[in-house]
């Protein structure tokens, strides 16, 4: 494999122009600097973010992911690049999904395979020719990025049912500027913390049009067993906005109330972040206990906005996936402005024999699998593991897509042994209102903290980094 | 505010209060069972510490025999016993972690600490040093918890509920140790006086932490009558029932004030209070028994109980 692109320095050994103040902090500080910051800010982690801690497992060990004290930058131009290109995507799957649940014309029109979406286990029909307020489908997506080059961003995945992770970003920044309040008398770096701002303006636009001027927004979380309670608390709690349960939120005459100290109280807009599936027990999971009995009804008659809509997992499928580029094109009559990751469909055969003959080269993932479950990395794998799966690709081609392993950019990290590069990607955060696209400049920066690992999920070792925007 | 928030803020109050009460109860009753046999009466110290903890019934199912070892396992460890103190940590924390944004952040660490403090302690023979050194801790996590509600949280809704599960907890375990041991404080009782009634008589204030408010109050050696006036009427006393209505109608008329409505739980928290504002205690001794009286109390105290969940939390 290419050696990876560094995010600071370039191939002549100079820092990147944005990077240059912190290529010198960075030579002058010493690694005793460098180790005692580190400490400081985990220290800060378990004392403002103390919820951090709350939300882990119930024996009360504090868990945190691992923080890493080198920011990851961008310049204006290239921040330009990535939100037009992120603003065009998100704009287009919006467009998708409420044509997949009206007039359908992209499928009548062979872009994409009609038995792709009505056979797919996110497709809803109860959402079929219902016209939701201001056509917003998606209203808030994580897109998942990942960069080789010092132009070349690929969209690793897209994600449109309820995306996490905002928190991070939120609170890496607000320890970034508690730790190193010079940095940011010296640059000029794009601030984050507007995002619950941003996030209650989207939402109060998506209202139903005949909610109050000041519609009620409540956040419908699992509870606090779910993994991502925290986030949900968090969030809630710096929206200023209800967190609710299910059994927080009754329906009656297709209207819904939240139950409070001073009697029931409409509810106008869900920001929901439990799945589809345990919504409402008396159209989805008939045993779920998480969810509201009437919902849909409610939703259906058009008293409520749930955010984001019903079956929106049609359009973030590895599968519909592959398809995003021509979706933009036909929506858009645009060139995508951000590239998928080369992607053979082993549901067609050509692709398949390709992908059969370069099984130690490609990453082949389950379509329906996600958390990189069900997944061959083909030169990492034996060749037994090789063969294996080669024999489930046969039997079953549509279930599966193949990438290539790609060159993931790296960013200098404080790892155990001092300064190294560490593989980076980037997932920023896309809301959309009646009144437009929102995106906050930054994200959250995900790191593989493990040498040459490219596997930057929390759960494998992966840590955290603030991202910044520089504003010029 | 959501009603579920406003339930779980009452319930983690309630729970604190219980496993502050518990421990005081144990604490008393493992005094008293350390006194010479013949002071104590041949009683069993530790039956009545489960009655006072409203636990005996709950004890007596398990098949075993109260004695100091089964009595402090199922009083401050068993995971059988919901009331258990470390049962009753366990859940404040639940609540107190599913509606951590209710909370300031000094209410949450005083409570996360004091529970991951007290996980470590076990209750398998414990010695009584050790016992000591466990149920202070769980005075000191209460008393940190309401301290820091005290000076760090907002006297909005959010406050009046937790003050609401205090008071009325309180109440009614104040009142279950009067009635365990009413029959030491009736009048015909004083005149046997001797060693054994001492005892007894200081470990009830013991057990509600106000042998020393006693002295400051009435002078007086201990009395039956004067114990029971301080823990009943003396609006003064922080255990005692009238206090704890007194906080109650006040919390209550808070919350009507904050909502511009009231209803059932203000009229049935006013009257209790009125009515120990205007009662003498020879009249209960006199003319209700003292035992009846307190058993009504109990009552009434449910009866607020279930009037603040049907106007608030339901």
């Amino acid at each position: 494999m290419p050696s990876p692109f560094d995010e600071m320095y370039r191939p002549d050994g100079q820092p990147r122009p944005e990077y240059a103040f912190l290529a010198d902090w960075l030579k002058s500080a010493g690694a005793e600097t460098l180790e005692r910051r580190r400490a400081e800010a985990e220290l800060l982690f378990r004392r403002i973010g103390i919820t951090f801690a709350v939300y882990s497992a119930d024996d009360g060990e504090e868990r945190l992911i691992p923080f890493d004290i080198i920011p990851r930058i961008f310049n204006q131009a290239e921040w330009r690049q990535l939100s037009a290109g992120l603003e065009q995507r998100v704009t287009a799957l919006n467009r998708f999904l409420a044509d997949i649940y009206g007039p359908a014309e992209i499928l009548k029109a062979g872009v994409v395979p009609a038995e792709l979406i009505y056979c797919n286990p996110h497709f809803r029909p109860e959402m079929v020719g219902l016209a939701l307020p201001h056509d917003v489908h998606v209203h808030v997506a994580g897109i998942d990025i990942v960069r080789t080059g010092p132009d070349e961003f690929y969209v690793l995945e897209d994600n449109v049912r309820t995306p996490s992770g905002v928190s991070y970003m939120l609170e890496n920044r607000e320890v970034m500027m508690r730790l190193f309040p010079d940095h940011f008398a010296v640059n000029r770096i794009a601030p984050v913390e507007t995002y619950p701002d941003e996030l209650l303006a989207a939402l109060v636009s998506a209202a139903p049009g005949r909610a109050a001027r000041e519609p009620t927004v409540a956040l419908l979380t699992p509870g606090p067993f779910n993994s991502a309670y925290y986030e949900h608390s968090f969030l809630a709690d710096k929206v200023g906005i209800e967190l609710v349960e299910g059994r927080d939120l009754f329906v009656r005459d297709d209207v819904v109330f939240m139950r409070t100290t001073e009697g029931p109280r409409r509810v106008d807009v869900i920001y929901r972040r439990i799945d589809d599936d345990f919504l409402d027990p008396l159209v989805f999971r008939p045993d779920s206990l998480l969810g509201v009995p009437g919902l849909m009804a409610a939703y259906r008659a058009g008293n409520v906005t749930l955010a984001n809509s019903v079956g929106t997992g049609v359009a973030d499928d590895k599968a519909v996936y592959t398809y995003v580029p021509d979706i933009i094109r036909f929506y858009l009559g645009e060139e995508p402005l951000l590239k998928n990751v080369p992607t053979w469909r082993c549901r067609e055969p050509d692709a398949l024999a390709h992908v059969l003959d370069h099984l130690d080269e490609l990453v082949v993932k389950e379509v329906a699998g996600s958390g990189g479950y069900g997944m061959l990395v083909g030169p990492a794998a034996t060749a037994a593991e090789r063969e294996a799966f080669a024999a489930r690709l046969k039997a079953d081609p549509e279930d599966f897509i193949a990438q290539p392993t790609l060159a993931l950019s790296a960013s200098p990290t404080f790892a155990e042994s001092g300064i190294g590069l560490r593989h980076v990607d980037l997932r920023p955060f896309v809301l959309v209102g009646a009144d437009g696209v929102r995106i906050v400049p930054g994200g959250l920066t995900r790191v593989a903290l493990r040498e040459g690992s490219l596997v930057v999920n929390s759960s494998q070792g992966g840590g955290t980094k603030d991202t910044w925007v520089l504003d010029a | 505010m959501l009603s579920r928030t406003a339930d779980s803020l009452f319930w983690l109050a309630r729970y604190l209060e219980r496993a502050d009460n518990t421990a005081r109860i144990v604490d008393a009753a493992s005094r008293l069972a350390a006194t010479p046999d013949s002071y104590a009466g041949g009683s069993n110290e530790w039956e009545s510490a489960l009655a006072a903890a409203g636990a005996l019934g709950a004890f007596v199912a398990t098949g075993r025999q109260p004695d100091r070892d089964t009595a402090i396992d199922f009083l401050a460890f068993s995971a059988d016993n919901p009331s258990s103190i470390k049962s009753c940590l366990q859940t404040a924390r639940h609540n107190a972690r599913a509606e951590r944004a209710a909370l300031t952040t000094d209410m949450w660490q005083a409570i996360n600490t004091g529970w991951l403090d007290l996980r470590r302690f076990d209750g398998a023979r414990m010695d009584r040093q050790t016992l000591n050194r466990f149920l202070d801790a769980v005075k000191e996590a209460c008393l940190r918890f309401d301290g820091s509600a005290y000076r760090t949280m907002l006297r909005s809704d959010n406050f009046f509920f937790l003050k609401l599960g205090v008071y009325l907890e309180r109440a009614d375990s104040t009142a279950r140790i009067l009635d365990v041991k009413y029959h030491l404080l009736l009048p015909e009782g004083a005149r046997v006086g001797g060693g054994l009634d001492y005892y007894q008589w200081a470990s009830i204030l013991r057990s509600v932490s106000s042998v020393t408010a006693y002295r400051w109050v009435y002078h007086d050696s201990l009395r039956p009558w004067h114990i029971a006036d301080l823990l009943i009427l003396n609006e003064k006393m922080p255990r005692s029932l009238a206090n704890c209505y007194d906080n109650l109608a006040d919390t209550l008329d808070d919350l009507s004030q904050a909502y511009g409505t009231q209803g059932p739980a203000q009229r049935v928290a006013r009257s209790v209070f009125s009515r120990l504002r205007n009662t003498e205690i020879s009249e209960i001794f006199q003319k209700h028994g003292l035992h009846e009286f307190l058993t009504d109390f109990i009552k009434d105290n449910g009866r607020l109980g279930t009037a603040i969940r049907d106007q608030y939390l339901a």
